[in-house]
């Protein structure tokens, strides 16, 4: 009889799993069942780039289920619950999937409402998000307006989906109101709960200094505890106060609502603890867990989420096979980090390496750490291979999942960040 | 690093201060390290979330942050401020002898 793996979410992880178990085994063998509530697969890395017009959402959403090889099945409902005594998933249309391996892929969600004031007055008026289609959407047609004043990006808390992302935000902003020729009219603020711009203190430093080379006004250490949109302020729960005439803010995130009704599967955030390098949960053994819904040390990034694919799968079929599991994954995070003027920067990092200078994959690669028109390409070019070779599940030419240190100047482990 | 003494024991701290060792903390310690961190009147509630901080610490490996202190103490955010003005998860990180929350990535 064969084995069942029902997959949870069909985002990135859930995706590319279900694709190389496919491939891995004969569907007699193994049935792969993946689960999700919508069949709009967004290609998260670009939502950055709709605010400023540069591309759309409809050109970056594609249905779920033809991402999926033939011989997988796609169940689209939300998730109810999940049963770990009993093996079972509990969709909300009443019926239940019973499995022998469980991969949860059901990514972050954003939690909005979990900041006073933030979907309140001036939500979607003169307080945006660009993490999700719609607010994308909306911000890019605020910008278009906006004749001049302060623009504040404010990180709510850690932990968030790419946290390149709300600076690579203000390096286009400074840009786009370049190019519109009203830079001077407009105050940008990056407001962090962090001590500095970034976590990695290398990277920190590097991004640090080119907010400052782009006037762009740095606020840290900054809890914010309400946003209040119709007087237009940040209100910290310190006391202190950053005002604005256009935020842009990255709520809260939190895991899927489903795992707070599944008893012993999360942690309070709703995200599921993890071995962090076999990626089999701490909830039990036959569920393991990929990407941005699991917690571990490592960033939630889509790079992330592909370089534990291979561990995954690999364990997956230990698991079945009654094998020890292989502690294959190293943290590895790979990030394209664009800096505007068709320029972007390249970091590599994983849980014990900073990132260094020095070439990506090799001494002929990609610079690191370094602002290039290479780079750029290269993050616009990665959306085609993200469609085309990574969901899929096939290797991209040159890319392990394991961090390389060939071309790095000096790939000595740093101290472990606390 | 750098070194200090508490309580006539010899602590090894990290440049941020926060405790290499958790094991050499005691409770003997907090008033000082209170001190030091401008908290000098220490109340059932301060005491309520140092204990809360290690006990997670030691369960999981990191101390807690804002956030999660604020679902899972029995103290709210804004009353978690209130005892440790400059900011709650660093500020009792310190006092309760643990690392640097971790925080995310």
């Amino acid at each position: 009889m064969a084995q069942r793996v029902v997959i949870l979410g069909g985002g990135t992880g859930g995706t590319l799993t279900a694709n190389r178990l496919r491939r891995m085994y004969r569907p007699d063998e193994v049935e792969i069942t993946v689960v999700d509530q919508d069949d709009r697969h967004v290609y998260q890395p670009g939502l950055l780039f709709v605010p400023f017009g540069l591309t759309h959402p409809e050109d970056i959403v594609r249905p779920r289920a033809r991402q999926l090889h033939d011989g997988i099945a796609f169940r689209q409902s939300p998730i109810d619950h999940v049963d770990i005594e009993a093996d079972e998933v509990h969709l909300s249309d009443g019926s239940v999937l019973s499995y022998d391996v469980l991969v949860v892929a059901t990514g972050a969600v954003l939690v909005p409402e979990e900041t006073e004031g933030l979907t309140g007055a001036g939500w979607m008026d003169k307080v945006f998000t660009f993490y999700s289609p719609e607010g994308a959407g909306a911000l890019e047609a605020a910008l278009a307006t906006f004749g001049g004043g302060r623009l504040v990006v404010n990180v709510i808390d850690m932990p968030i989906k790419c946290p390149v992302a709300p600076l690579e935000f203000c390096f286009l902003a400074d840009w786009y109101f370049r190019e519109r020729g009203i830079r001077d009219r407009v105050e940008l603020t990056y407001v962090t709960p962090l001590d500095g711009a970034f976590t990695k203190p290398v990277v920190s430093a590097h991004l640090g200094g080119m907010l400052n080379e782009k006037g762009v006004a740095l606020v840290t250490e900054f809890n914010t505890g309400e946003v209040d949109g119709a007087d237009g302020r940040l209100v910290a729960y310190d006391g202190r106060e950053v005002p604005f005439d256009l935020a842009v803010v990255i709520p809260l995130h939190g895991g899927a609502p489903f795992v707070a009704r599944s008893p012993g599967l999360g942690d309070e955030l709703n995200f599921v603890p993890s071995d962090e390098h076999t990626l089999q949960s701490k909830s039990a053994p036959n569920v393991f867990v990929i990407g941005d819904a699991a917690n571990v040390a490592a960033s939630k990034a889509g790079s992330v989420t592909h370089f534990e694919g291979e561990t995954l799968v690999e364990n997956v079929r230990r698991y079945l096979g009654n094998e020890p599991l292989e502690a294959g994954f190293d943290g590895h995070a790979n990030c394209f980090i664009e800096t505007g003027f068709h320029k972007a920067l390249l970091i590599d990092f994983n849980y014990e390496t900073e990132p260094l200078p020095g070439h990506y994959p090799n001494a002929v690669g990609l610079p690191l750490l370094k602002e290039s028109r290479l780079n750029h390409l290269g993050k616009l070019m990665f959306q085609w291979f993200y469609w085309h070779s990574l969901l899929p599940g096939r290797d991209i030419p040159g890319i392990g999942a394991t961090i390389p240190t060939a071309g790095k100047t000096d790939a000595t482990p740093a101290s472990r960040e606390e | 690093m750098s070194t200090t003494t508490i309580a006539a024991t010899d602590l090894e701290l990290s440049d941020e201060g926060f405790f290499v060792h958790p094991e050499q903390w005691t409770e003997d310690m907090v008033p000082e390290l209170a001190r030091r961190d401008g908290i000098d009147v220490l109340t059932d509630a301060h005491w309520q979330v140092i204990r809360f901080m290690r006990a997670e610490y030691f369960e999981k490996g990191t101390g807690p942050t804002v956030r999660v202190l604020g679902k899972t103490s029995g103290v709210s955010i804004k009353q978690l401020y209130q005892l440790f003005p400059k900011g709650p998860a660093k500020i009792a990180a310190k006092i309760a002898g643990i690392p640097k929350p971790r925080g995310c990535i």
